[in-house]
């Protein structure tokens, strides 16, 4: 019965490779990538689209760095470590790319959310308005419509950008695509790494490509089940928790008011560790942490959105009778709340409840 | 899970009701595991396994025995394992002779072929896992249905080996740590025997009493006696019985009948309808400190993140306040206080979890015996052990029974009950967010039954069994089987899904046959409307 964790060996032994970063010589595992080791010696680079648990795609190209005799930059997210590499990662070549990147980004894509990004583009002197001011937002559904070969001439006087509606088309999150840069991690959560839902595609091509489900159709028609662990390795914003995503909206979202506490959800007997963020004593997203052998910062629609109801009993809360920091209306029912496609009115769960009792009085949904 | 060669799901929809669970599984399909799923549904689990065992309800027996006796006639057998580990093989080896292929594939409804397939591949595999979960625990003969499950893997050798085991799947985020606790009628805290004189000693010094070696009554039992006048009063921490029991009605006559029912919980619940004192609860994931210990047996640490609402209080206090009134000190109602107790109660078992060591290493497995012991990642290593540590594991020779009520003249259906992915057991708690995929209550009927009784998708039938009647819209579902029917119970408001269900019971587990009931259809008369507002009209204090 006693321990034999231990002994368990659970990946083969790694031999040491030996290579030099940036003038000094540097060991570090077979297998290691370039990102890893640079980030064990305190050297964080910039990247978008690289998540640890996540298998690299490779696609913002924020984390190039040049080796000596390589052809053409390389993504160090993904490029492992080779026995006498030379790699530098801040030379007048890579400086130039990450800024060329870094501006097209800027100037195509709202990054007001996007964490760090504001200090890259310092760092790297980026100027992204000098390709104009951004073009007119897309109305809605206009760029889910477009064909691959199709382009439209784009105006010189502006720059392109792939700005458009936010989508809001369920009550537990909202996917606002002027935020999306193409990183792909929403994919490959949903896909092969861990949900297997297939839910979402990249779909277009060039400048028209963006992140959409089956024909683009609404989220409460596609094979979305939301575990929203796409939400949870989304880098920009783009995906967000509706009780954010209102606050924001309202004003009174302010993470300088926010605790994070870990716990574990209080469904199933798997013992995922929820990361509770609580405003103003309300719970007002939740996420995991991504280096739980539990969860690998996944979870399912039950413990990402399920804990509404802890907050939904009389004199919980700050906003007591409030949701998301909005006064509570009709709406709360689920039955079309600011043009939101809402199945929930067949819950049947009670709107109303004792004010006299801390209870709420609860008909089971 | 990810790093072994075989894994059945038996009785299992982990793909809906432990979806991070199966994420583990989809690695391990990914790196080449062959997934068998054992499910009277064609489930979302289903859809992803190399094979889908669509057996007959409550014939698991049958199909285990069978597959036992195909590998043992394979030569398939772990000699070595067997003659070290484990006792009775031969009785079990003579047991299972019966349950020919030809006799078990008419019993189960499962090819013979497909038996013979997955039963040769768990022998030969390096590594296999068999999970369950109330499939297989929610029949009047769940604990045989598990001892079936144990037999297979005690045959192999697939049990006690990294990679290897079996594995129940729990369905609450604190059942295990609940049971740890002594919060089952026959065991103390660390699962100690309450007629072991010594470990009782250990309690009576620890806490100054001298305690009747007595087992209680599991919660079948309880209302069994409360119906028997035995039990007068009852008192409910975070359950809502009144809805999630069998046989609803009898369930909800017992509580009527108490002299006095106490509920302690975060809503005001059916339950509380029927109490005569309501304590209002925090909840104790998120508004108090504690552990919870997952099904790998993972102790980890619940945080208090809220301020419970109003009067509300936490659990500890609300206990250690009535035991004050009651003229016992209890000691202060904080939880490391409280799990310290534990520790020095339980040593062989958590005597090396602190809460500093739970904190710095996000959660220990059991047992953990000191300080310096990283917990166990499995169990039952000492099997392998020469000479074998600790008592012989038994083969059990378990018999195939099937349901208590099958399907018959009157009652020409089985109905069998399950859970959906975004909603939990009576619903209590998903009821308060607006899930997209949330649709009210469905009677799910196979293609082929619809096509023969002439109903459609959405047409208001009335579902009668020997206990009761309800009212409830077709759903045709394609994941059904002929004489097969499906209903959740997380929409007990809606449809009081439990008054159909029987309360036969194991009398080993105390747990209710939820899976296996006769019914009968029957289109209904009256309006769709006016018949589900009826069938609400009959919920009390509404």
């Amino acid at each position: 019965m006693t321990a034999p964790a231990a002994l368990v060996q659970l990946t083969p032994p790694r031999r040491s490779i030996e290579l030099q970063i940036d003038g000094e010589a540097v060991s570090a595992p077979e297998g290691t990538t370039i990102f890893d080791a640079c980030r064990q010696r305190g050297n964080v680079l910039p990247t978008l689209c690289y998540l640890e648990t996540l298998h690299p795609v490779n696609a913002c190209r924020v984390c190039v760095v040049e080796v000596e005799n390589s052809r053409v930059l390389v993504p160090s997210c993904s490029r492992k470590v080779e026995a006498g590499m030379v790699v530098h990662t801040d030379t007048p070549r890579v400086r130039h790319s990450r800024k060329m990147v870094l501006e097209f980004l800027a100037s195509s894509v709202d990054l007001s959310t996007t964490p760090h990004v504001s200090e890259w583009l310092a760092d790297y002197a980026c100027h992204p308005e000098r390709f104009g001011p951004p073009a007119p937002p897309a109305a809605a559904g206009v760029r889910d419509a477009a064909h691959a070969g199709h382009h439209a001439a784009p105006d010189p006087e502006y720059a392109a950008t792939v700005h458009q509606p936010t989508k809001l088309d369920n009550e537990l999150y909202v996917r606002d695509y002027r935020k999306c840069i193409l990183c792909y991690k929403c994919v490959e959560a949903c896909g092969t790494d861990y949900q297997n839902t297939f839910a979402i595609a990249v779909a277009g091509r060039g400048f028209d490509a963006r992140i959409s489900t089956e024909f683009s159709i609404p989220l409460p028609g596609s094979a979305c089940v939301y575990c929203g662990n796409c939400i949870a390795v989304c880098p920009t914003g783009a995906l967000m928790f509706s009780s954010e995503h209102d606050r924001r909206a309202a004003g009174t979202w302010d993470e300088s008011r926010q605790a994070v506490v870990d716990t574990i959800c209080p469904y199933c007997g798997v013992g995922c560790t929820l990361s509770l963020h609580v405003q103003d004593n309300e719970i007002v997203k939740v996420t995991s942490p991504f280096d739980v052998s539990i969860t690998r910062g996944n979870l399912c629609i039950k413990g990402r959105f399920g804990w509404q109801y802890v907050q939904e009993r009389p004199g919980a809360g700050s906003g007591r009778g409030q949701r998301n920091g909005v006064p509570r209306g009709a709406g709360d029912q689920g039955d079309g709340e600011s043009g939101r496609v809402g199945k929930g009115g067949g819950n049947g769960r009670d709107a109303t409840s004792p004010a006299d009792s801390p209870l709420g009085k609860r008909a089971p949904g | 899970m990810e790093e072994t060669d075989v894994i059945f799901l038996w009785g299992a929809n982990a793909r809906d009701n432990h979806p991070i669970m199966f994420h583990h599984v989809l690695k391990g399909v990914r790196r080449g595991a062959r997934l068998y799923v054992v499910d009277p549904r064609r489930t979302p689990s289903a859809a992803w396994g190399d094979r889908w065992l669509g057996l007959n309800v409550g014939t698991d027996i049958a199909l285990s025995n069978a597959m036992a006796r195909e590998i043992i006639h394979a030569g398939l057998e772990n000699q070595t394992f067997i003659e070290n580990a484990t006792e009775h093989y031969e009785a079990y080896r003579a047991h299972v002779e019966p349950y020919t292929l030809e006799y078990v594939e008419g019993v189960t409804g499962v090819p013979a072929a497909v038996i013979r397939e997955v039963a040769l591949d768990y022998a030969r595999a390096d590594r296999a896992m068999i999970c369950w979960t109330l499939g297989i625990t929610e029949h009047h003969n769940a604990v045989d249905n598990v001892c079936a499950l144990i037999n297979l893997a005690l045959l192999t050798g697939h049990v006690g080996r990294y990679g290897s085991g079996v594995n129940p799947l729990r369905g609450q985020n604190n059942v295990q740590g609940g049971g740890d606790m002594g919060a089952i009628p026959n065991r103390l805290v660390g699962f100690q025997d309450i007629l072991d004189p010594a470990v009782r000693a250990r309690f009576n010094q620890a806490w100054g009493i001298t305690m009747a070696p007595h087992l209680g009554l599991t919660m079948t039992e309880m209302f069994e006696e409360m119906h028997a006048g035995h039990v007068h009063g009852l008192y409910v921490i975070g359950e809502n019985p009144a809805q999630s029991e069998a046989n609803q009605t009898h369930t909800q006559a017992a509580l009527s009948g108490l002299d006095i029912l106490v509920v302690q919980d975060i809503f005001f619940t059916r339950t509380a309808e029927f109490a005569d004192v309501v304590l209002p609860a925090s909840s104790s994931w998120c508004e108090a400190e504690g552990t919870v210990t997952n099904s790998e047996r993972r102790v980890q640490r619940v945080r208090k993140a809220l301020e419970p609402p109003g009067d509300a209080r936490d659990d500890m206090w609300i206990i250690t306040e009535i035991a004050k009134r009651l003229g016992v000190d209890i000691g202060p109602p904080v939880a490391e206080v409280v799990w310290n107790e534990v520790r020095r109660l339980a040593p062989e078992m958590f005597g090396g979890m602190s809460y500093a060591r739970l904190e710095a290493e996000k959660g220990l497995q059991w047992p953990c015996v000191n300080e310096s012991d990283p917990g166990a990642l499995f169990l039952h290593e000492r099997l392998w052990a020469i000479p074998r540590g600790g008592p012989a594991a038994p083969f059990s020779l378990v018999v195939h029974e099937g349901p208590v009520e099958m399907p018959d003249a009157e009652y020409p259906f089985q109905l069998t009950t399950g859970r959906r992915l975004d909603s939990y057991n009576t619903g209590v708690q998903t009821g308060g967010y607006t899930s997209p995929l949330r649709r009210p209550e469905t009677l799910d009927i196979s293609p082929e039954d619809a096509a023969l009784f002439g109903f459609s998708d959405g047409d208001t039938v009335r579902i009668t069994s020997r206990r009761g009647s309800v009212v409830a819209p077709i759903r045709i579902d394609r994941s059904l089987r002929t004489g097969l029917v499906f209903m959740t119970l997380h929409f007990q408001d809606q449809v009081r899904v439990n008054v159909l269900t029987t309360d036969v019971w194991d009398a080993k587990s105390g747990v209710s046959e939820f899976k296996a009931c006769a019914v009968r259809l029957e289109p209904a008369r009256l309006s769709d409307a006016a018949l589900l507002d009826a069938e609400r009209e009959l919920v009390p204090g509404d």
